[in-house]
């Protein structure tokens, strides 16, 4: 069962399509540009819709979703962490 | 597959646009003939009032957008005749003449010097006449292709990328095929996928003019703005729904416009398309702003997409919702027309997704009710760029 998709392989991002998924859960990904799958290990509970990291990123990097710059981080994340509002803001505006 | 080359039942107009919808519309000019025109709509059934807040010492582009507003709803196919109620002659007739000017039956009423109550009842005679002449019209044998079809998606999340909004894009596609006249928007939710549009336009005079508007628009958020704008755009819901940025969101909204199709040329808010294809109109990203614009550039027929549950409608035009989100359907199903849900976990594909929706357009253009038509949606909200003089 899939619980959460990524555009491509080189964004750093998936996508979670399940409700109440909980902190230390192994989840199950599809990557859809590739159309592999990818297991991650994910360090909060995060909720449907919500993004989780699939690659470790540094302060000030580039977020990449659908190969895109989507924003950029403003603390380190890891693997598995929730990605959002928190720790992540535009670059516009 | 879905074939494409089957009709639809719509309604011809005199100047051989198609409608799917026939409304006897009675449309203020301005705020203060709100209660006139409601009143005629109350003594006459079949007929629909548009009350707004506007049209009062506006002057400029601004007056201009208000009289293209409401003289491309009058306009619009999906409406079958038109009483125009305004507080002075002048610009009621302005309204009258735009309209009349597509062959269908139009009448001014201006209420100085004879008040509501003789306005009332001289406008309901009219509009009961046209109640006749509308109700007396059958729908006929149309193309698909012949249908206006605008889109727009709100209250988006991280579904609406993956799952809805392609969904729109594949249809788009097919009916791009069909040489269809199709439109997209929603100017400010385009920032940070600007490259991706710019590239996908016709030519470099379309490029310019989309980048023209474009610019416009980020120059007045620069204006106006005093932060990044985080919880207006993404809104609250979208930021509720995953998505963390403007960008992310521009990314999924830009699905909407498929893989294949060319933006074929580019519109100011309410101008109407000169030929088939694609347009981009300038537009704000608000639902109930953007779709009527649609309503007042000829669209009759709208795909919406959501991801949170966005209950929008509109007066004239009906308003198709397509959701990929389980907890939505789950929870508002009354405010979904098509569940794409099954892209998510790979049950339907992208091009099955596009043809359930393509599915559902053709049973709305031949008269089946939308969920937001049947939950009286009808947000009937003008654009206003600057204030009163």
């Amino acid at each position: 069962m899939i619980q959460f998709i990524v555009h491509d392989e080189d964004d750093s991002v998936g996508v979670v399509t399940v409700e109440g998924l909980k902190a230390n859960d192994t989840v199950s990904g599809w990557i859809m540009d590739q159309d592999t799958l990818i297991d991650v290990k994910i360090n909060q509970d995060i909720p449907i819709g919500h993004k989780l990291a699939i690659k470790d990123l540094n302060k000030d990097d580039t977020v990449i979703k659908y190969g895109v710059d989507i924003g950029r981080t403003i603390s380190k994340i890891a693997v598995g962490d929730h990605l959002h509002v928190h720790n992540v803001k535009t670059k516009r505006w | 597959m879905i074939n494409l080359n089957q009709k639809i039942y719509g309604y011809r107009r005199d100047n051989n646009r198609v409608g799917i919808r026939n409304y006897v519309v009675i449309l203020p000019v301005d705020d203060i003939s709100n209660a006139a025109c409601e009143a005629v709509s109350n003594n006459i059934k079949g007929t629909i009032a548009l009350p707004h807040p506007y049209g009062r010492l506006q002057f400029g582009e601004d007056l201009d957008l208000h009289f293209r507003t409401m003289i491309g709803t009058g306009a619009n196919p999906n409406v079958a005749a038109v009483v125009v109620i305004g507080i002075e002659p002048g610009w009621t007739q302005k309204i009258v003449d735009g309209i009349a000017a597509t062959g269908k039956p139009v009448q001014g009423f201006a209420i100085e010097q004879r008040g509501d109550t003789q306005t009332i009842a001289d406008a309901s005679k009219a509009a009961y006449d046209m109640v006749h002449y509308a109700t007396g019209l059958q729908r006929e044998e149309c193309d698909i292709g012949e249908l206006w079809v605008s889109t727009k998606c709100g209250e988006s999340d991280t579904t609406s990328g993956f799952g809805s909004n392609p969904t729109v894009g594949n249809a788009f596609d097919k009916l791009y095929e069909k040489q269809s006249t199709l439109l997209f928007g929603e100017t400010s939710e385009i920032t940070g996928g600007e490259h991706l549009v710019k590239e996908r336009c016709a030519n470099d005079a379309v490029a310019d003019q989309f980048m023209f508007m474009f610019n416009r628009y980020q120059d007045m958020i620069e204006r106006f703005k005093t932060d990044d704008l985080s919880e207006s755009q993404p809104t609250k819901g979208n930021i509720e729904g995953g998505l963390t940025t403007i960008e992310e969101k521009a990314l999924g909204n830009i699905q909407k416009i498929g893989k294949k199709c060319v933006v074929d040329g580019v519109l100011d808010k309410a101008e109407m398309p000169t030929s088939n294809g694609l347009w981009f109109m300038d537009s704000s990203s608000a639902a109930a702003e953007m779709v009527t614009l649609c309503a007042a550039s000829g669209y009759v027929a709208h795909l919406f997409p959501t991801g949170q549950g966005n209950i929008i409608g509109n007066p004239i035009l009906p308003v198709i919702k397509v959701c990929a989100n389980p907890r939505t359907v789950r929870t508002m199903s009354e405010h979904v027309d098509v569940d794409v849900t099954g892209l998510l976990n790979r049950d339907i594909n992208l091009d099955q997704a596009g043809d359930m929706l393509l599915e559902s357009l053709i049973h709305t253009s031949n008269g089946r009710m939308t969920a937001a038509e049947i939950l009286g949606h009808q947000e009937f909200v003008l654009t206003r760029l600057y204030e009163s003089a």
